[in-house]
């Protein structure tokens, strides 16, 4: 038997607490700890020490990653790099002209708003952030990018690309972040039909599944390829960014509600690179609600969706 | 007096080995850290195996003096903030394995490797069987089938990571003794 000389004392030697008791121990610990991360968050502190051991590891794991990209990027051809300049002048020359106009725009809307009293909407600023990794976690869907408190990153604010919402940042470490995406079963975001202004709620379905708009009556005026804006209503999300399209409607009057499912337009599953928006002002708190609404809170099911 | 490099085949069940360094143990645990810490995306995140449990696994049937359920718990732990997941999910699993290890030490080692790597994937398969049943339990979407694909790589793995693990402990031998 393959084994090293000094093996262990014989039986009658105990070394403390036998294996059984061992796996007993630690795997109640592990239970009562998985209990009380997915039931309330009281651990979020204990995760942040750990991730400060952690990060030199991290930080070693990401370099063989960065070295070979570092090399194809060095060796990417001429003719890509000029067909990909030729992309981004015309993407330039689109948006300023749509800049140009959306500048005009939001100062008349300001004035309006002045005009008429309303609360402006604040402008927040924006940061750029590239993804370092997705999620290894099979049961969620989430991307790690590279910047985090120490850049002013905030829990809760919105996370988009060039297209479209992308996620939400749910958790900020000092140098990073998670992002959890649309698509993740936990995550709801507050929507609004760009035709008809009609209020909805899409929720993630997790790996590979289309998200869905819940609680649509099967009577709704729903079309497919419908686009869909945040509402901005619940003050995570600002007002008005592309969130995705109505991609199947299925009408059953026997049931109580439509299903509709969507597809994201932002590059949730693909872009590289994401900018973290500031958090959309706050909003005055929400009136107490009566007792008998109890049931109607499930809508907002996701935590996330509520600003964590 | 030349020194020659251990030979790379197994090792022969009967062989005497050196005692296990601790240091050694330290670095391929802090080794297989960083290999389940590399971005990787798509199809080689589906096919990563846990570089961590393997070795985990193996220190726990080699030195379990040195590694067992309670150094299993602390790495899975450490993966639990490395990956994000829920607390305690891979500090629970972990634990199970080494008390796999455990109750599977004094037998496994009198298998051929190739046998000794299908029973290290009932053990993973086992972890990742109740990993899953905690997640979906608590509420969490059931993951497609490749969910179990890295439990297959990483038993295919487990000769290869033997051989080298075990490398350090082989007697050198001088070439006079031969």
């Amino acid at each position: 038997m393959a084994s090293h000389l000094p093996v262990e004392p014989p039986a009658f030697f105990h070394r403390g607490p036998s294996p059984a008791a061992r796996l007993v121990f630690f795997g109640l610990i592990s239970i009562a700890l998985l209990f009380l991360d997915a039931r309330y968050k009281y651990l979020e502190n204990v995760r942040q020490v750990v991730a400060v051991v952690l990060a030199p590891v991290q930080r070693a794991a990401a370099l063989p990653g960065a070295a070979i990209a570092g090399v194809s990027d060095y060796f990417a051809s001429k003719r890509a790099l000029v067909a990909e300049n030729e992309a981004l002048r015309q993407r330039l020359a689109d948006t300023g002209a749509k800049a140009q106009g959306a500048l005009t725009a939001a100062q008349e809307n300001e004035r309006l708003r002045a005009l008429l009293d309303i609360r402006s909407r604040s402008e927040a600023a924006a940061i750029a952030v590239a993804v370092l990794y997705t999620g290894r976690d099979a049961f969620q869907q989430k991307l790690v990018v590279d910047k985090g408190r120490d850049e002013g990153v905030v829990a809760g604010a919105a996370v988009v690309d060039a297209d479209g919402i992308v996620g939400q940042v749910t958790r900020t470490y000092p140098q990073m972040s998670e992002v959890t995406l649309l698509t993740d079963k936990d995550h709801v975001i507050p929507v609004r039909f760009e035709r008809n202004g009609v209020r909805a709620v899409m929720a993630g379905a997790g790996a590979g599944r289309a998200p869905e708009l819940r609680f649509m009556p099967p009577s709704a005026d729903v079309r497919v390829g419908d686009m869909l804006v945040t509402s901005g209503l619940d003050g995570t999300y600002p007002q008005g960014l592309a969130v995705a399209r109505v991609a199947t409607v299925e009408r059953d009057t026997g049931q109580m509600f439509a299903r509709i499912t969507v597809t994201p337009v932002g590059g949730v599953d693909r872009s590289g690179e994401l900018l973290v928006l500031g958090r959309a002002g706050e909003l005055p708190p929400r009136p107490e609600e009566p007792a008998e609404a109890e049931p109607l809170r499930k809508i907002g099911r996701g935590k996330a969706a509520r600003g964590g | 007096m030349a020194l020659r490099l251990p030979s790379l085949a197994p090792a022969d069940p009967n062989e005497v080995l050196r005692p296990v360094k601790p240091w050694f143990v330290a670095l391929t645990l802090a080794v297989a850290l960083l290999g389940n810490l590399l971005p990787l995306e798509g199809g080689a995140l589906a096919l990563r195996p846990d570089f961590l449990a393997l070795t985990l696994l193996y220190w726990c049937i080699q030195a379990p003096r040195y590694v067992g359920v309670g150094v299993a718990w602390s790495m899975g732990l450490l993966m639990d903030v490395g990956d994000g997941t829920l607390f305690g999910q891979h500090a629970l699993a972990y634990t199970l394995l080494a008390y796999g290890a455990e109750y599977f030490r004094r037998r496994v080692l009198r298998f051929p490797l190739w046998q000794q790597a299908v029973q290290v994937a009932a053990l993973l398969a086992i972890c990742a069987a109740l990993v899953l049943f905690v997640r979906v339990f608590g509420g969490a979407p059931m993951p497609r089938l490749t969910y179990f694909a890295p439990v297959l790589v990483g038993a295919l793995l487990w000769p290869a990571l033997s051989v080298l693990l075990q490398l350090p402990q082989r007697p050198v031998r001088s070439a006079a003794s031969l």
